[in-house]
């Protein structure tokens, strides 16, 4: 084993390449700066790695997910566990961590969905009455999302409501019809369906001669060979290496940031997976996006006689206030839409409906919203992935059900008419998923486990996270919600409404992947991390600009604000650099 | 049991099912090791990582099923999904290869497809003195209609029950998921071109 030392001082080196490294990465390459990118998975670019337009039977395994989570066509490596890195939980929690190890991160598979936070979501403090208010206001933060939207394309409608901000709009996609029925019954209890927003251009962005428009596959997740939705690696990444300012390392797994004896960070130390040596890189300037937990696992790990118990850490809030979405829902098969008319009705990958929060909160028992995302349609017959054949629910449903002669028979069988009965059923189902703001608590955290290192010998996480009641009273809302939802529909509910004892539904944390807050902003440099620049209060040539930045969440999916905070980030940086603050 | 119960215990049964499903799908044991020759055909490559084209290939290289177990698959596909005037059977559109390496890939199909297939072949050698293929069409059937109708079937056929569901489960995925089977059923996606929503016709007929 070798350690190998580079000679080159770099201006600025950048821990990851999804949703926050890659903005990053772009802004500075775009502004003359000399950066360096470490990835920890291997390079991958959609044009020529996407999966996409492959059919089911092009996988032996049809699109089941022996390999990949989410189906054999998605586009993450990874998934709940990687092996040889483990991560560890304490006091009974079940955390779920997702990691994507490849070029662009998780912005490769991610549904999309791109939300804007509202005024009163960044002052939750004072509007809600629990967890903190951001040190930023909506104002101060809107010509970053405005830029976003410009730079990389959001697809919405204008609707004007004052904690959903509208954004800069490319035309949305019209509804499915197993949508159009959910959408129907939503409006009938009293919810406003809107259109849905999602980075895919359903459109040729205005300015942008590298990326074409969407062609309606519905395949997002597998990442888009044109470009036709938003991968920071091919909308970011691979932009800003072609300015001659970027390189990218692969395979390089970050073991801590090096700091020098004033407790600057003066370099970063990394495995490359693919010689297996340790090499040590020299920067003015870091920028750690590593992902939130991942973020916060390389502080904890880079500890020194300027910070003992971790890099930026003074405040030891590193590694606490992790908070994820709560996430619930339903699903039904729809009796009218038996022997349903075939069409193409592939859509965009992204959502074609949803429901911002309608309600007030605390007029319903808990403090905080959630969203509709409404699904249905005719997809891809396939094994697994986000959307599995109903195949295995078919023979059940079949005694619940009249033949096309309008008798029942009992439920399951075989031969002509089971056969039949698929054929029938084939595109029928629809439904909500919700996802709701949770709130950062300082009980909920990441944190490293002083007994257990991965294959590296890196020290590896450990989770404790519990939902507590006010989480578990949105969840019951829920499903509530899309009980209701489904009774309206004429629906046979896929599933029975869950009780108390498994929290009405609610997911494990984790399983939303929208997983926020460890590193996160603040005036106070004794409670947080971070100042409201993503700048460490403790380690001014130290950046942060992924998820974990978050002070508090809301009920819109992070990558937007992710976005938008890193290209504000890294534009300040840039200002200190050249006032030579830093 | 009302009808409410009913959908309820249906409701149940499917998602436990899926549950299971997708329960067991995490896990990554490896198959079993054992001679022979696979015939699955090589998959395309693109945006698969180095250690999933191994894994496939070691797995189509493996067998999990001897002869006699592969001809019962083949004739109980066949009684699942049988030709019709619209496609072909299950054979016909390989489902035994897919059977044959999906147990390997999710190996916790192997134990239950193995003693079911022992079980099934009991049940026939109690009745008939032969095992399920050795049987006359009509005694196949008999058996079958036993196992193949989960809410009537006796408590003494709960093994068949168990084994039945899951072999047509996973026919009716090999069959629905192959081209044959994604022709069959109408899919139109999969192909570039211009989303406009549900065509006007459509829109009247369902009243939206």
């Amino acid at each position: 084993m070798q350690l190998i030392q580079s000679s080159t001082v770099y201006d600025v080196v950048i821990i990851g390449s999804g949703a926050g490294g890659g903005m990053s990465g772009y802004v500075l390459a775009n502004a003359g700066v000399k950066v360096l990118m470490l990835e920890a998975g291997p390079f991958f670019d959609p044009a020529k790695d996407s999966q996409q337009l492959k059919w089911s039977y092009q996988s032996p395994r049809r699109g089941g997910n022996a390999t990949r989570p989410m189906g054999d066509f998605d586009a993450a490596y990874g998934g709940w566990q990687i092996d040889g890195e483990p991560y560890t939980q304490k006091e009974g929690s079940e955390f779920q961590w997702f990691r994507s190890r490849m070029l662009g991160g998780r912005t490769n598979h991610w549904a999309r969905i791109a939300l804007r936070m509202g005024p009163k979501d960044l002052k939750c403090r004072t509007n809600y009455g629990v967890g903190d208010d951001w040190p930023v206001t909506y104002d101060e933060i809107k010509s970053f999302y405005d830029r976003v939207d410009r730079l990389i394309g959001v697809y919405g409608s204008m609707e004007g409501l004052e904690n959903d901000p509208d954004g800069i709009f490319l035309p949305p996609p019209q509804p499915r019809l197993n949508e159009l029925f959910v959408k129907k019954a939503a409006t009938g209890l009293g919810i406003p369906v809107i259109a849905g927003r999602g980075s895919v251009l359903t459109a040729p962005l205005p300015g942008n001669s590298d990326r074409q428009a969407c062609f309606f596959c519905g395949q997002c997740n597998r990442s888009c060979k044109i470009y036709g939705d938003f991968s920071s690696s091919s909308c970011l990444v691979i932009p800003a290496m072609k300015t001659g300012n970027l390189t990218v390392v692969t395979n390089a797994v970050v073991r801590e940031i090096l700091t020098d004896k004033e407790g600057l960070a003066s370099g970063v130390s990394y495995i490359n997976k693919d010689d297996m040596q340790e090499y040590r890189v020299k920067a003015k300037t870091v920028i750690l996006a590593a992902s939130t937990c991942e973020s916060a696992r390389i502080l904890l790990n880079s500890k020194s006689a300027r910070h003992p118990n971790g890099l930026a850490n003074s405040s030891n809030a590193v590694g606490k206030y992790l908070h994820d979405s709560t996430q619930g829902g339903g699903a039904a098969v729809l009796p009218q839409l038996l022997d349903r008319p075939r069409f193409n009705e592939d859509g965009v990958g992204s959502l074609h409906l949803y429901a911002p929060w309608w309600l007030d909160s605390k007029k319903q028992g808990f403090t905080r919203g959630y969203h509709l995302e409404i699904f249905g349609g005719m997809f891809m017959p396939g094994y697994g992935g986000y959307f599995g054949f109903e195949g295995a629910i078919v023979p059940y449903l079949n005694g619940y059900l009249p033949g096309a002669d309008g008798k029942t028979k009992p439920a399951g069988g075989f031969g002509l008419a089971l056969k039949n009965d698929y054929r029938r059923l084939y595109g029928t189902m629809a439904g909500v998923g919700c996802h709701g703001a949770s709130t950062a608590r300082e009980d909920n955290y990441c944190e490293i486990d002083p007994t257990v290192v991965d294959k590296y010998g890196i020290p590896v996480l450990r989770f404790r996270y519990k939902w507590n009641s006010d989480d578990v009273a949105q969840a019951k809302h829920m499903q509530e919600t899309a009980q209701a939802i489904i009774k309206g529909m004429g629906g046979i509910p896929l599933g029975v409404p869950a009780g108390p004892e498994t929290n009405y539904g609610l997911d494990k944390p984790g399983k939303g992947i929208h997983e926020v807050g460890t590193i996160r902003m603040g005036d106070d440099a004794k409670k947080a991390p971070l100042n409201k620049w993503g700048q460490a209060h403790d380690c001014k040539n130290l950046f942060v600009t992924d998820g974990s930045v978050f002070t508090q969440q809301s009920e819109k999916n992070p990558t937007w604000t992710i976005l938008a905070l890193a290209m504000r980030t890294t534009e300040y940086l840039i200002d200190q650099r050249k006032k030579q603050n830093i | 049991m009302n009808r409410r119960d009913s959908i309820k215990a249906i409701g149940l049964s499917a998602i436990s099912a899926t549950a299971l499903l997708e329960a067991c799908k995490s896990g990554t044991t490896e198959a079993a090791a054992s001679s022979g020759t696979g015939n699955h055909p090589v998959a395309d490559t693109t945006g698969r990582q180095d250690f999933e084209i191994a894994r496939d290939k070691t797995l189509v290289g493996e067998r999990f099923f001897d002869a006699k177990e592969m001809a019962t698959i083949a004739m109980l596909a066949d009684i699942i999904i049988p030709r019709d005037e619209k496609s072909g059977s299950a054979t016909d559109a390989g489902v035994p290869a897919f059977i044959e390496f999906i147990v390997k890939d999710e190996p916790q199909h192997q134990l239950p497809m193995r003693g079911g297939l022992r079980w099934l072949d009991m049940e026939c050698l109690d009745r008939w003195g032969k095992d399920f293929v050795g049987c006359t069409p009509e005694q196949r059937i008999e058996v079958l209609n036993d196992i193949a109708y989960p809410f009537k079937a006796g408590p003494g056929m709960q093994p068949g029950v168990t084994f039945f569901n899951k072999m047509r489960e996973l026919t009716a995925i090999g069959f629905f998921t192959s081209k044959m089977g994604i022709e069959d059923l109408g899919y139109k996606g999969n192909s570039p071109g211009k989303w406009e929503g549900v065509p006007p016709e459509v829109l009247k007929r369902y009243g939206l």
